[in-house]
Order: structure tokens, then sequence, then C-alpha cells
């Protein structure tokens, strides 16, 4: 490809890349505004409860005077049957969800158009430095989660995921962004491809682990609550969690089963990505291993998934210390990924700055 | 009162503690911790002029780390035995599973629950008209069987059962896998031992024959056995580098190098190979890497008679990414006195406002070698050993070039000086003056290439092991282990009524869909299998 033609590609994939951002930015406001109207409309079922227990009134509820819930208590998503909806209050899809979702989509189809306008116009694969990687690998967290969203219903990840490659794109664009340049005779290989692609959708899934432990403690903690609320007066607990949503969201243990599921695809991955690391570093540097900073995490984030998995079989450790062990590990990639790229040195400086 | 342990007693009690998860789970977590401080302190192993500089720069800190082994964390004796104390207490926990999972692949699935209600996925159903309980089991056996469950049947007079088990590929991927855990670390801790790595630099044109005194360094393991070297000979025939020039943002980027080389076997023909960036080559039971390139300009010094003192190609060290390089030259004998030369070579000469030279270029564009002479003792007939990479300047008296009044030697390729103090001549031999008089000089100096030579028996091992941990893996953590039964009642009308059920063990996303398939194809085979005729005196 001539010069001129190389460029223009590359200020489209830019102009794609900025849109998609925006776009981004509109879906991480529509499911924000769905996880507000789920806590408002748990209020309002926890308001219209109260006073159904006060008047002692027959089961199956009805709006109180005054207020006007419209929400019925039975509105049951749909979830396909590897999860059980085991939510407090089920809680249907709202519109504000059902834009969120379509954004993402949409937002996905530009960054992918970047992405691959990048790896035409740099005419190899676009993940070669720092500004390219983070790009590749975002697109690669959000289309892990599309997938998943097919499978079960992880919607409520929507304010997460997209916060999450909104600013890590925000940071590449503004940061780390650099002019097409060819690959350096270093990272000619095919095992760039295969290291680096597989890295990114293990960093997917971690991701998604990291988030489900995060809301599966939330959610342990208002469980907790909740039984505590069975002796104590209930509208102090109640006022005193301000993340009323949560109700509608799966138990903790539906959680920390699929936040399980989610890393264990990951850990197999990100196995897979250090082996075939091992592999380039012999054909580059003539050693498979040699405790280089990024080997060195490399090694730190599979034993801590390794720790994760094995908490998971441990008397005492099930639970809330497990999810801890998944929030480090994912903490530990990306520490892995913005830090240790940017501010260590070792044989891994590809990151183009 | 407890009973006192003996020492019998003790030990077991310590080996029950080692060997239990709780402790894999602590030694695990303590790995990950300990190997941090390895990538905040540089390495010896890794980066030695880190550690160099370390303790330049922190006097004070540096010999009390260094007491910790901070400088070499993964050899360190804390580091060791933490994952020692793991790889131990991994051994002690897998023997007894994997016991105890060859008798559980020997034994029978357990015998039917008496009550199936509670358990994951039951259903019950009404066997179609005319069913009989037993005929009923034998088809849920035949449907268990065939989705790849092993079963075991029990009947009694009011009811059948069968009862399945599957799965057990996932404890034998999780042995499988812990397994190959402790051969990788074995291999890595002795496969070292069998091997050799060595470094030689070679010029375009220069030969290497492999054996010992050939190398420029050369690491053997404990147990290598150096006349085992296979002397096939390595010649560098040509070392091509292709930079970048149409785009301007990376301008003068490297994009291939390649050393062409011919090896030839002993005894054998010569064949024509080529050695690149990420491509090393594969010859006589030993790798060659491309590790490292340059200029290896050709210097050649003659004494006021006449004779040839000093002609030799010497290798330059790159010191910037414009190839700026660094070189040494060392004549000891046949000049009145002893004589060094610290050199500076520019690809692409040219000179900043301080009146500097720097290279901007990193191919051959305008081609300037500097040289700063010294003269006096060489430091060389002490019988200590010295780098050809530097001169100690300690001994010597700097003639041209620093703070002396006189102007360094500056060449460009065919041209010579006078040494200062009527020495002799210093030349920079051109190695295709026809080209560079035509004004193109990209063929008038040598480059050299590095090559790292290894020698390892063990990646082979290493590779099958790494093999045997990713399928352990994917069956250990992805194939469910779990047990269905069937369960067959006569009721008093003469009606069977049955019920199926499932029990995960371990994680099981889809045991109930699992459990409904069975009794879904169950119901379907009864339903096609139960004609009327199969029982005519019911009719
Ligand atoms: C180098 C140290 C170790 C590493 C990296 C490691 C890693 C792992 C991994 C990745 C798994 C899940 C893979 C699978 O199920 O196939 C696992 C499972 C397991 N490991 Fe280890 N392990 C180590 C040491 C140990 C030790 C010392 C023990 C015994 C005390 C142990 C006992 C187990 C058990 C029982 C499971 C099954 C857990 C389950 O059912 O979910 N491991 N280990």
């Amino acid at each position: 490809m001539n010069l001129t033609d190389s460029a223009l590609l590359n200020s489209y994939s830019l102009y794609a890349l900025y849109s998609a951002m925006a776009v981004y930015a509109l879906a991480f406001i529509a499911f924000a505004v769905d996880l507000a109207r789920r806590s408002s409309a748990v209020g309002a079922i926890e308001a219209a409860e109260l006073i159904e227990t006060d008047a002692a009134s027959p089961a199956g509820f009805t709006a109180s005077a005054g207020s006007t819930v419209t929400l019925k208590r039975p509105v049951l998503s749909r979830i396909s049957a590897r999860m059980d909806n085991d939510a407090a209050l089920p809680y249907g899809r709202s519109s504000s969800l059902r834009v969120g979702v379509a954004l993402t989509v949409l937002a996905w189809a530009l960054h992918l158009a970047a992405t691959i306008m990048r790896g035409f116009a740099a005419d190899r694969v676009p993940w070669a430095n720092m500004y390219e990687f983070a790009m590749t690998g975002t697109l690669l967290i959000m289309t892990v989660f599309l997938i998943v969203l097919v499978r079960s219903d992880l919607r409520f990840l929507g304010t997460f995921v997209t916060g999450l490659v909104l600013v890590l794109l925000g940071v590449a664009a503004l940061q780390f962004y650099v002019e097409v340049a060819p690959l350096p005779p270093a990272l000619q290989s095919a095992w760039l491809v295969i290291h680096v692609f597989v890295a990114s959708l293990a960093t997917g899934m971690f991701a998604l682990g990291f988030a489900l432990s995060a809301v599966q403690l939330l959610q342990f903690r208002r469980e907790n609550s909740a039984l505590e609320a069975a002796a104590a007066p209930r509208s102090a607990v109640a006022s005193a969690l301000r993340l009323r949503f949560l109700a509608t969201l799966p138990s903790s243990a539906t959680l920390e089963n699929l936040s399980y599921r989610i890393n264990i695809i990951g850990f197999i991955l990100w196995t897979f990505t250090l082996m075939a690391g091992s592999i380039w570093a012999e054909q580059a540097w003539g050693r498979y291993w040699g405790w280089d900073t990024k080997e060195v995490w490399t090694f730190i984030i599979w034993v801590i998934y390794a720790g994760y998995i094995h908490a998971r079989a441990t008397r005492g450790w099930r639970g809330s210390r497990s999810a801890w062990l998944s929030i480090i590990g994912f903490s530990a990639v990306m520490f892995n990924f913005g830090i240790v790229n940017v501010f260590f040195k070792g044989l891994h400086a590809y990151s183009g700055l | 009162m407890q009973p006192k342990l003996g020492l019998t007693g003790w030990l077991r009690w310590f080996w029950r503690q080692l060997t239990s998860m709780r402790t894999a789970l602590f030694l695990l977590l303590m790995l990950a911790i300990a190997s941090i401080p390895g990538s905040l302190v540089p390495q010896r192993t890794s980066d030695p002029n880190g550690v160099t500089q370390y303790f330049t720069d922190n006097p004070d800190l540096a010999p009390i780390l260094d007491k910790l082994q901070a400088f070499d964390v993964y050899t360190s004796a804390w580091f060791s035995s933490i994952y020692l104390l793991l790889f131990i207490s991994l051994i002690g926990c897998v023997i007894p599973r994997t016991k105890h999972h060859f008798q559980a692949l020997r034994a029978k699935p357990p015998t039917t629950p008496a009550r199936l209600g509670r358990l994951s996925g039951f259903t019950t159903q009404d066997a179609p008209a005319h069913t009989d309980a037993r005929d009923a089991i034998t088809h849920a056996r035949t449907v268990l069987k065939s989705s790849g469950y092993r079963v075991a049947r029990f009947d009694s007079d009011t009811e059948s059962s069968v009862s399945a088990e599957r799965g057990y590929l996932r404890e034998t991927g999780n042995l499988v896998f812990h397994a190959a855990l402790v051969g990788i670390l074995v291999t890595v801790g002795f496969g070292g031992g069998y091997g050799f790595s060595g470094q030689r630099v070679l010029v375009e044109g220069q030969t290497f024959v492999n054996t010992l005194l050939a190398y420029d360094s050369f690491n053997p393991g404990r147990f290598f056995d150096d006349s085992t070297l296979d002397p096939y000979t390595l010649s560098l025939d040509d070392f091509s580098v292709s930079y970048e020039q149409r785009n301007l943002q990376a301008y003068g980027q490297p994009i291939d190098f390649t050393a062409d080389v011919t090896v030839t076997p002993k005894g054998e023909a010569a064949e024509p190979s080529a050695v690149k960036v990420n491509g090393p080559l594969r010859t006589n039971g030993t790798s060659i890497y491309l590790l490292g390139n340059g200029y290896a300009p050709t210097i050649q010094v003659t004494a006021p008679d006449g004779t040839v003192v000093f002609s030799d190609s010497v290798p330059f060290l790159p010191q910037d990414a414009n190839l700026t390089s660094l070189g040494i030259v060392k004549v000891p004998d046949g000049l009145a006195e002893q004589l060094g030369m610290i050199g500076f070579f520019y690809p692409t000469q040219d000179k900043a406002a301080s009146g500097a030279n720097f290279s901007s270029y990193p191919d051959l564009e305008y081609p300037l070698l500097t040289l700063n002479v010294y003269t006096g003792d060489l430091g060389l007939n002490a019988g200590v050993p010295t780098s050809v990479y530097a001169l100690d300047t300690d001994t010597l008296t700097q003639q041209t070039g620093g703070k002396t009044d006189v102007a360094s030697i500056e060449l460009k390729p065919g041209e010579s000086a006078a040494l200062p103090g009527d020495l002799g001549t210093v030349s920079f031999v051109d190695n295709n003056p026809t080209a560079s008089a035509a004004g193109d000089f990209t063929q008038s100096v040598p480059r050299f290439a590095s090559f790292d030579i290894h020698h390892d028996p063990t990646q082979i091992w290493l590779i099958s092991f790494s093999l045997l941990v990713l399928f352990g893996l994917f069956t250990g953590l992805l194939v469910p282990r779990r047990r269905v039964w069937v369960k067959a009642t006569t009721r008093i009308d003469g009606t069977v009524h049955l019920e199926y059920a499932g029990l995960a063990r371990g994680d099981d996303p889809a045991l109930e869909a699992a459990v409904t398939t069975v009794a879904d194809r169950h119901l379907k085979l009864l339903k096609t299998h139960q004609p009327v005729v199969a029982h005519p005196e019911s009719i």
C-alpha cells in the first residue's frame, strides 16, 4: 500500500475510534440509568411492602395510595437455562438497558472497524505497540462481553465494561498514540499474533470475572444485612444500603459460580499465553524463561489465579475470600498492562513510547 | 488430657498439614508475593548492568538488599524454599489422590439413594402404560451407557434403578496437570545441566568451528561434557539489513536483519542457510540465535618501516539506534610503544551545533571513523584477562582527542593518517573502493553479527509437559463429573413411576440440563420400544 493511502486509512481509523468512544460513553450513561431505575424500583417495592406488612394486607401487592408503582413483582427476566435468576426482586429489561446494549453493539462495530483499518494501514496485525495493543485488547474485552451476553444475562455489568473500555481507550488514544510504523525485527513473528491475541482474550475473561466478583461481594453484604434485617427495623437497613439495585441482581452464590466459570476459561487462556510467550522468547532471545519483568508479572498473575481456583476448593475460602483473589488477580492484569509496560524496563520494551 | 504425640505422630501431623489444601493455597499466595521484588529490583541474571548501576545509585541500600538476595530473587534461599515446599506438598497431595482415583476407576457407581427428591434436576414421570419396571431400567441403562456413563443396576421386588457416573476424566486431568507441573520443575531444574550456551561474534567472511576454544564465552551446564561438542563450521557470508525509508515517521527503523551463513557439518557438504532475529537456525543439535549486529571497520596499523603490525576488522559496539559505535584497538607489539585506540564509528556522520559528531542514520551513507590514540602499558603482560571491548587508560598516556590539544584522528574509508610521535600510520581500509569512489559507501565497511549458540536437550520434554499441562487443565476444569440415577417403582395398580436425578461432583453448570436430556431420551425410547405386543399377557 502506498503511504498516502496508509495515512488516509489511519486517519479514518482514528475517526472511527473516536466515534466508538463517543457511543461507548452514551452506552455507559444508558447502563447507569438502568441501574438507577433498578434502585428506585426496588425502593418502591420495599416501600409498598412496608405498607403491606403494616396493614397485613393479603398477598399479591397493589400500589398504595399516593405512589404509582407500576412494577408487578413477578416480572421475570428471560434468562438462559444456564443461569438461574435467583434475584431477590427479579426485574425485567428496562428500555435504558436495551438502549445500552444496542449502543454498545454499535460502538463495538465502530471499534472493530477502527482496529481493522489500523491493521490495513500498517499492513500487519494491529497490536504491535501500546496504542494498538490497547485498541485490540479492549475490542476483545468487549467481544467477550457481547458473546457472553448471548449465553448468560450479564447486562447489568454494562456500566462496568463500557466504563473500563472507555477509560483504557481514552488513555491509549491520548497518551500512547503513535503513527503507523513497520514492525521491528524482534516482533516479526507468528507468535506475536498468537501470544498477544490470546492474552487479550484472557484479559477479557478476567475483566468479567473481576466485575462479577466485585458485585458478588456487594451482594453478599446486602444478603447478610437482609438477614439481620429480620431482627432489626427494616427501614434503617434499607436506607443504610444505597446500592438498592443489587436486589435485582442474582444472588451472591450465583454470581460466584458465574465468576468462577468465566475465570477458569481466562486461566486456561492465560496458561496458554504464558507458554506461547516462552516459545516466542526462545525463538527471539534464545531462552524460554529469563525472569524479565513482564515474564515475572505474567507468572504472578498465573499463580494468583491458580490460588483463586484452589481457594474455591478450600474450606473457609469459598465465597468472599476467593472473590478477593479474583479481584486481586485482575488488578495484577491491569498493573501488568498499564504500569509494567510503561514504567518498568525490560525486554518487552515494545510500548513505542 | 491430650494423648502425647510421639515423633512419628508429630511427623504425621506435620505431613498432613503440609499436604492440606489450605497449605497449598498459602504457599501459592506466598509464591506470588515472593515473585514481586524481582520485578522491582534489577536481577543479576537478566540485567547485570542494572545491578551495577543500582549499587552506584544506592550505595547504602544495595549491600543490605544483596544480603537478602534481592538481586538473585529467583535462585534465593527464600524463594526456593517456597516453591520446593509447594512442590513437596503437591507430590504429597497428588500421590494419595492418584491411588484413590485408580480405585474409583475400578469401583462400581454407588447404590441409588433412597430418596432422589432432594437432588439436582429431580424429574418424575409416569411410564407409558404396560411398561415393566425392569425393562424400563434396562432402557435407561442403554441411554446412560450410550452417553458415556459407567452404570450399575439395582433390582428389588418393588423397584429397579440404575446408578450412573461419568467424568472420571476430570480427576485424571487434574492429576495429569499437577504431575506435569512437577515434570516441568524437574526438567527446568536439571535440564540446564545437560546443555551449554556460548557466544561468538563473526565478521562477514569469518568462519567459526564449534569447539570450546572458538567461543568468545562459553557456559556449560554442570553435566555437560565438552568432548561431545560437534565440530561443525559456521561461516557468516553476508549480513544484510534493511531500513525503513518510505515512512518518515519511522525513518531509519530496521525492518529486517538476515545473516546469510554456510553450515558445514563435519565430513559433509556445505549448506547455505540463514539466521534471522525471530528465526534461529537449528543445526547439528544446536540452536543458533542472532542477538546483535553492528559494524566492524577494517583497521590497519603500519610501523614506520612499512611492516603491517595490525590488520583486522574490529567489531564496534552500537551505542544508539543510529549505530554510533564504540570500538577498541590494541597493538601490543611491533611499534616503539604499546598502542591503544578508542574509536567511534558513525555510519552517517553529522555534526551537532556543539561541534560533536553523531550518526543520523544507521546505514552507511557517509561513514566516518574517529580515533583517540593512547600509548603506554596496555596491561596485557600481567596475565590478568582483559576484555577486548574495554581499554584501561590508567596506565596510558592520551595522545589525541579529549584534553590533549591534538585533534582526534578522523578517517573516511580508504584514508590513512600518521600516528602521533612518529609511531607509524593508521588506515581505515575500504572494503569496496570502486563503489566508494562512485559515492556509494554501502559496501565500504563490513558488518558483524553476534550469535548465541545453545544446546538444550530438554526442550522437547518441556514442550511435552506443557502440552500435558494444557490437556490437564482443559479436562480437569471443563469436563463435568456427575452422577445420574434413574429409578422405576411399580405402584400397586401396576403402573410404573419413573424418577430421575443427578449430583454434581465439582462445578457443573449443565447438570440439570443433562438430567432432563436423559429423561427425555429415556421416555422416547420407552414409547418406541414398548409396543403393546411386547406384553401379550396384559392385553
Ligand atoms: C505448583 C503448585 C500448584 C499449582 C500451580 C496448582 C494449580 C492448580 C490448578 C490450575 C488447578 C485447577 C486445574 C484442574 O483442576 O485440573 C488445581 C486444582 C487442584 N489442586 Fe492444585 N496446584 C498446585 C499445587 C497443589 C497442591 C500442593 C495441592 C494439594 C494440597 C493441590 C490440590 C489441588 C486440588 C484438590 C485441586 C482440585 C480443585 C477443584 O476441585 O476445584 N494443588 N491446582
